[in-house]
C-alpha cells in the first residue's frame, strides 16, 4: 500500500503562486484531482511525479522524498499530459523501452502484458506518429504500467479521448484502484471525476478547496445559490410573485439588460415553482438562463464555502 | 497484476553505470532520423567535393590541404556537426516533453547524460573523422601526416564539442541558436583571427594535437600541447558535470 503525502506544499514561479500551502494525503483507490484550468493541478502532479521541487513543504511517498530521487520511480507510474513521446518508435518499442529503463527482468513479457492491459496489441507495431490522441494516451498508460507500480499518476488523461476510449480508460483505472493501487488523475470536468473517483480533491486557484467523496462535493456544488437571468412580458408581476416564494433569496431589475436577475437559494424548488408561478399570474416567460453555471463560478463558490 | 512493485532481478551495481543501451538506442534513433541525418551528411559531402575539385585543379598541395582541413573542416564543419549532434541528443526531448518518459524511471541522471554524451560524440566522429581523413588523402595523399593529424584533431574536438553542446541542450531552450553562434562566430571566426579568443577555442586546443602529429611543422597551434590537452579535458569534464547537475533538477513545468 502506497500513500502520497503532500505536507504544506507551496510552489511559486517568480511572483506567481501556482500552489498555495496545500496538504493532502492520497492513499489506495482512485482519487480525482478536480479544478478549473490553471488551478495548479498540473503543478501539483508534477511535484508528486518528482519533476518539480516544491518551493516550500514536502512531497513524500511512504516517507521517501520524491524530488531528485530516481529510485522512487520503481513505485510510481506517470502518464504525463504532454504529447511528446518518441514518435519515431512503434507503440511496442516505446513500451519496451520503458520496461528496459525500469530494469525489468523480462522486458518482452512485461511489454506484452502492459499492451494487453490497455488493449493496444492490434496497433502495437505501428509508429506512434500515426496514432490518434486516444491511442497515444493508451500507449503512455501501458508504459506507465509496465513495471506494475503501486502509484499511478495521470495528468488530464481524458483530454482528447472519444467517449468509448474514455469508458475503457475509466474501467481500467477503476480496476487499478480496485487492486489496491494508488491512482490519482486530474481533470477539470466534474462528470469525469464523479464517474470514476471514490475520493475527490478540489483545487482552485492554487488552494485546496474541498475534499471528500463525490456526493459531498456534488451537494456543495448544487446547494450553492443559483443565479438566473429572466425576461418576461411583465417583469414586475413576476418579480412580486417570485419574491413571495421561499426558494428565491433575491431579485434585482437589470435596466441595461431589461431583465430580472434572480438568486435562488433552493435550486430544485425554484426550477419547479417558476413555470407554475408564471402560469398562475399569466406572465409569459421569454428568457430563463442560468447566469453563473460556468465551472469557474462553481469553484469560486467552493473556495468561499 | 499484483500491487507489489517489481524488483529487477539483477539490480544495477551501486556505482553509476556510465552507459544504458536503451537510452543510447533512443538517442541514436532520434539523432539519425532522416532529416537530421541529411543535415549531418551535407557538410562532409561538401568537404569531399571541395577536396576533389582542388585536387583536380591544382594537384597534390600540402598548403591547400592544411587550409581546407583547418579553415573549413576543423573550424566550421566539426563544430557545426557537434552542435547538431550535441544539442540534438537531448534538447528536442526536453522541448516536446518526451524526456518525461526517460526521467520517470530509476535510471540515474548521470547515466542518461553519459550515455547521450557517448552517442553525441560517436555521431560527431562518424560524420567528421572519416570524411576528413578521406579529404586529406584526396588533397595531398596524407603527405607529412596532415590527413591523420586533422582526423585525430577532429576526433578529439568531437569529444569536447559533444560535452559543451549537450550541456547547452540541457540548460537552454535556444541551445541550437546559441550553439550555432558559438560555432560560427567564436570557433570559426574569432578562433582563427583574434589572438585572445584563440587560446580559448576548442579548435586551437585540438590543433595542438594535430601540430604534434603532422610532420615538419605543417600544422601550428596557438597553444602548447600540454595546455591544449589540459583545457580539452577540463572543459569536457566541467560541461559533463554541469549537464548532469542540471538534469538532476530539470523542472518540467505544468500549466
Amino acid at each position: 500500500m502506497a500513500t502520497l503525502h503532500i505536507d504544506n506544499v507551496s510552489r511559486w514561479y517568480g511572483n506567481v503562486v501556482a500552489v498555495n500551502d496545500i496538504s493532502l494525503e492520497i492513499g489506495p483507490g482512485v482519487t480525482g484531482l478536480l479544478g478549473p484550468n490553471g488551478a495548479g493541478k498540473s503543478t501539483l502532479i508534477h511535484m508528486m511525479a518528482g519533476f518539480l521541487a516544491p518551493s516550500t513543504g514536502r512531497v513524500t511517498l511512504d516517507d521517501r522524498v520524491i524530488w531528485r530521487n530516481a529510485e522512487a520511480y520503481r513505485s510510481i507510474g506517470l502518464v504525463p499530459e504532454s504529447e511528446g513521446m518518441y514518435d519515431f518508435l512503434t507503440g511496442r518499442e516505446f513500451v519496451r523501452a520503458a520496461a528496459e529503463l525500469h530494469g525489468l527482468p523480462d522486458p518482452g513479457a512485461a511489454t506484452d502484458r502492459a499492451l494487453a492491459t490497455v488493449e493496444m496489441e492490434y496497433a502495437a507495431d505501428r509508429r506512434i506518429s500515426g496514432y490518434s490522441k486516444g491511442m497515444r494516451q493508451r500507449v503512455k498508460m501501458a508504459a506507465a504500467l509496465v513495471h506494475e507500480p503501486a502509484v499511478l499518476l495521470l495528468d488530464e488523461p481524458f483530454n482528447g479521448m472519444d467517449p468509448r476510449q474514455r469508458m475503457q480508460l475509466m474501467e481500467l483505472l477503476r480496476r487499478m484502484g480496485g487492486e489496491g493501487r494508488t491512482v490519482l488523475f486530474s481533470s477539470h470536468i466534474l462528470e469525469e471525476v464523479e464517474q470514476l473517483a471514490s475520493h475527490i480533491e478540489v483545487i482552485v486557484a492554487g488552494r485546496h478547496a474541498a475534499s471528500g467523496d463525490f456526493r459531498r462535493i456534488r451537494r456543495l456544488m448544487t446547494d450553492r445559490p443559483h443565479r438566473y437571468l429572466l425576461r418576461s412580458d411583465d417583469d414586475r408581476t413576476l418579480a412580486a410573485a417570485l419574491i413571495a416564494d421561499p426558494s428565491v433569496s433575491g431579485i434585482e431589475f437589470d435596466a441595461a439588460e431589461n431583465a430580472l436577475r434572480v438568486q435562488a437559494s433552493d435550486f430544485h424548488r425554484f426550477a419547479e415553482r417558476l413555470p407554475r408561478l408564471a402560469r398562475d399570474h399569466r406572465v409569459r416567460l421569454l428568457t430563463v438562463s442560468p447566469s453563473d453555471e460556468s465551472l469557474e463560478s462553481v469553484f469560486a463558490y467552493l473556495v468561499s464555502a | 497484476m499484483s500491487v507489489t512493485t517489481q524488483k529487477p532481478a539483477g539490480r544495477a551495481p551501486a556505482g553509476p553505470r556510465p552507459y544504458h543501451p536503451t537510452v543510447a538506442r533512443l538517442t541514436r534513433r532520434a539523432l539519425l532520423g532522416r532529416r537530421r541525418a541529411l543535415i549531418l551528411l551535407a557538410l562532409p559531402v561538401l568537404l569531399l567535393v571541395i577536396a576533389a575539385l582542388i585536387r583536380i585543379q591544382t594537384g597534390v598541395d600540402d598548403r591547400a590541404a592544411v587550409e581546407i582541413l583547418n579553415g573549413f573542416a576543423l573550424a566550421a564543419m566539426v563544430p557545426l556537426i557537434g552542435v547538431v549532434a550535441g544539442t540534438g541528443a537531448i534538447a528536442p526531448e526536453i522541448d516536446d516533453g518526451s524526456i518525461a518518459h526517460l526521467l520517470a524511471t530509476p535510471v540515474r541522471r548521470s547515466t542518461i547524460i553519459l550515455t547521450k554524451l557517448i552517442v553525441a560524440i560517436g555521431v560527431t566522429m562518424l560524420f567528421t573523422v572519416p570524411s576528413i581523413l578521406l579529404a586529406g588523402v584526396l588533397l595531398n595523399e596524407n603527405g607529412r601526416q596532415i590527413a591523420v593529424a586533422f582526423a585525430v584533431a577532429a576526433a578529439v574536438a568531437s569529444v569536447a564539442y559533444g560535452a559543451i553542446f549537450l550541456m547547452l541542450g540541457v540548460i537552454s531552450r535556444n541551445a541550437v541558436v546559441i550553439g550555432l553562434i558559438y560555432a560560427l562566430v567564436w570557433e570559426a571566426l574569432f578562433g582563427q583571427l583574434v589572438p585572445g579568443a584563440q587560446t580559448l577555442s576548442v579548435q586551437q586546443w585540438s590543433l595542438s594535437i594535430a601540430a604534434r602529429i603532422a610532420e615538419g611543422g605543417a600544422v601550428t597551434s596557438e597553444v602548447t600541447l600540454g595546455a591544449g590537452v589540459a583545457l580539452l579535458c577540463a572543459t569536457t569534464a566541467a560541461a559533463t558535470w554541469y549537464a548532469m547537475r542540471r538534469l538532476r533538477s530539470l523542472t518540467i513545468a505544468g500549466e
